[in-house]
């Protein structure tokens, strides 16, 4: 029972994304007359929960890099913050965008429990917050431009063109519904998987997991928020930022939906790996930001005429308050929680250089005066830890400071094999991999490097491939399934202490 | 889907019917005209009763798109802009039907001299309108090209503009009388008056490809 009050603020998240988010696939097309508001909301709930059901579970760790929340009162209060401040900006009849307001709760819980902001993730997401529209403004200047040549060309009559015009937006926004639902379920769910627990439910045909079943929850919250709540805003991005006619409008949608895939295909980044080519960072991209930016690159490809420059600008700085907006409620809404309500918003993830750790880090290069002068120390949090490891008098550098970070987590674990049955039926791991952990079961591990080098000792198959191009791929899997499992079999907070 | 294909390709073979309909008619205004003044009345009768049925069947075939434009809610964008085009071109049929009708119950007394004049007027009227047709179906399969359509119904309005003042001062320096001449004048300004209806869809078929290349 509890765990589904707590789950309500994700639902609720899920609500304002479909409110919001979700408007912004079919948005040009209902703006521009072309589709029914009806039509839409029912084709893109279907996709998105078949979105969010099928692929949405995998998407799920993107944001786990970031920073992990492990209490479900944390989770509660980040997609709360996030929900509230989606809810207030839609009401404001603003497009916002849902990951950048989790991203912002995220980073606030982060602050709040003295856990550091992965950088380099971080940035990551940052950048696509930049890029996407960027990358979608360019898209849809250079599609309006062939579609519009290849229709002067090939003469189809004005009514049949009209026909296929809603049948590509129909087939576009179904496939960008789908990634919508693929790609942002994880912005809903993603804080909860990790933490909630569902016991699998087997329906004979099919067995759905625990991430499925949240996943199929955020979707169905989504599909809601659709329903009820989007028509509005689906206007606001498909009329008042600019008059779309619906060429415009299919080349809009198409746009956001390549965008979208292409930051959150593990099959395109698997073809790029293969054939040797530059991969694109798998990061939650922003509908509403890849949407806008299509729609300004067919705005400024006829020359900027008709763009609300005014309406822009009220959106633009809409993306400046979203996340610092959520990340201020996050962090009050922590302090609430946590000293009013008497709740646990987070386990305390402290760090300590033991003796082992010493040695390790030895092993990885770290300079022996350096570990002199940090044996034996710990710390609350990662927070305090680098501050003491920042200290001028130490003189580390900051690639070591990572490394020490990186040794010095504690993370007490035991290897439980019944935890992960359900995985091992799936064939999520192999017999290989499955064989080393069985030697490891029953034992316990107070660092993930601990388990990581006996599993590693025991099988390959638990082994990072030198960080190359071609086994980026094969790297960034295990890295899935090792986080996966670290969280799987970390003993809970109150046997630990 | 399929259903709504086939809805769309129905659509599509009425608005072409339309348009030929059209044609029909402005080539029996030709012909009307034609027979008319080689005084081959029963031929000429004949040919207004072709005119009347496509008149009839342009009139209910546009009535059939209109609804289906709005039912359907297709091309949002065009449709005021296609049914406004559709509508001015029923009354360019209507104003074939009536020349050739007026001729018909008024039987206006045509002298030699101006005979040929009559003929010579009715040319560049109902190329106006030829180009006006082509200019119709530009719009609906090869935007671009209308605007080349566009500038001829201007080019041939001008020329019956011109051939009807001609024609005009010759009635009234004639030695009949001035009812005679004011029923000539009718006629004349009748037929190009075909020209002008003509122009005033092209200026409104110009307006909606505007609207559509930007």
């Amino acid at each position: 029972m509890l765990i589904i009050i707590f789950l309500s603020s994700g639902l609720f998240l899920g609500w304002s994304l479909g409110a919001n988010d979700a408007a912004n696939v079919f948005g040009s097309a209902v703006g521009s007359k072309m589709l029914k508001f009806r039509t839409t909301a029912i084709i893109s709930s279907i996709c998105i929960i078949l979105g969010a059901g099928i692929s949405g579970a995998g998407a799920s760790k993107t944001l786990g890099e970031l920073g992990s929340i492990n209490e479900i009162a944390g989770c509660f209060i980040a997609a709360l913050a996030a929900a509230v401040t989606v809810s207030w900006m839609t009401a404001m009849e603003l497009p916002v965008s849902t990951s950048q307001a989790i991203v912002g709760a995220i980073v606030g819980w982060n602050y709040f429990s003295g856990a550091i902001t992965d950088y380099n993730s971080f940035m990551k997401i940052f950048a696509s917050w930049i890029f996407s529209p960027l990358l979608a403004g360019l898209f849809s200047a250079v599609f309006y431009k062939i579609l519009k040549t290849l229709l002067n060309y090939a003469k189809i009559h004005l009514l049949k063109w009209d026909f296929y015009n809603r049948a590509g937006l129909i087939i576009v926004g179904a496939f960008g519904s789908y990634s919508l639902g693929a790609n942002n379920v994880a912005n809903v769910m993603g804080v909860f998987v990790p933490i909630i627990p569902f016991k699998p439910l087997d329906f004979g045909f099919i067995l759905l997991t625990s991430a499925e079943q949240l996943c199929i929850f955020g979707g169905i919250a989504i599909a809601v928020g659709v329903f009820t709540h989007s028509q509005k805003i689906m206007e606001t991005v498909g009329k008042n930022l600019f008059k779309l006619n619906p060429e415009a409008a299919l080349v809009t949608v198409l746009s956001t939906a390549i965008v979208m895939f292409l930051f959150s295909s593990e099959w395109l980044e698997g073809i790029l790996i293969h054939y040797n080519l530059p991969t694109i960072p798998l990061v939650p991209v922003s509908s509403t930001q890849a949407i806008i930016g299509s729609i300004i690159g067919i705005g400024l490809l006829n020359g900027g005429k008709g763009l609300n420059f005014k309406m822009l600008g009220k959106i633009a700085s809409g993306w400046v308050t979203t996340p610092v907006i959520s990340l201020i409620i996050s962090f009050i809404a922590l302090f609430f929680f946590q000293n009013v309500f008497q709740q646990r918003v987070y386990t305390p993830v402290p760090y300590a250089v033991t003796a082992e750790v010493a040695v390790k880090l030895a092993d990885k290069g770290i300079d022996s005066s350096i570990i002199e002068k940090i044996q034996n120390r710990s710390s609350k949090n990662a927070f305090t830890f680098r501050e003491f490891l920042r200290k001028p008098s130490l003189k580390i550098p900051e690639d070591d400071i990572k490394t020490i970070l990186e040794y010095s987590r504690v993370a007490k674990m035991q290897v439980d094999i019944q935890l992960i049955q359900q995985e091992l039926r799936d064939n999520w791991i192999s017999s290989e991999q499955i064989e080393a952990l069985t030697k490891l079961d029953g034992m316990n591990f107070y660092y993930t490097w601990q388990l990581y080098d006996s599993l590693s000792s025991f099988s390959d198959k638990w082994t990072f491939r030198r960080a190359t191009r071609a086994n980026k791929l094969y790297n960034q899997t295990l890295k899935n399934r090792l986080n996966y499992i670290y969280k799987k079999f970390t003993v809970p907070a109150a046997v630990n202490q | 889907m399929i259903s709504i294909f086939q809805k769309t390709q129905d659509l599509v073979m009425k608005i072409d019917n339309f348009i030929d309909l059209i044609v029909q008619a402005n080539l029996h205004l030709r012909e009307g005209v034609k027979l008319y003044i080689e005084g081959r009345l029963d031929e000429f009768e004949y040919r207004l009763k072709l005119i009347r049925e496509s008149e009839g069947k342009a009139d209910s075939i546009r009535k059939d798109i209109e609804s289906q434009l709005y039912i359907q809610t297709l091309i949002p964008e065009s449709r005021g802009d296609v049914l406004g085009i559709l509508e001015s071109m029923d009354s360019i049929i209507d104003r074939a039907k009536s020349i050739m009708m007026d001729f018909s119950i008024e039987k206006p007394y045509l002298p030699d001299e101006i005979k040929n004049q009559f003929l010579e007027l009715t040319e560049p009227v109902l190329k106006s309108v030829e180009e006006l047709v082509s200019g119709v179906r530009a719009y609906f399969y090869e935007i671009n090209s209308v605007k080349n359509h566009l500038h001829l119904v201007k080019f041939y309005e001008k020329d019956a503009d011109t051939l009807t003042e001609r024609i005009l001062r010759q009635i009234f320096s004639m030695d009949i009388e001035l009812s005679r001449k004011m029923h000539l004048r009718f006629f004349a300004k009748h037929i190009d008056l075909l020209a002008d209806n003509a122009e005033d869809v092209a200026n409104r078929l110009s307006i909606a490809t505007i609207k559509r290349i930007s």
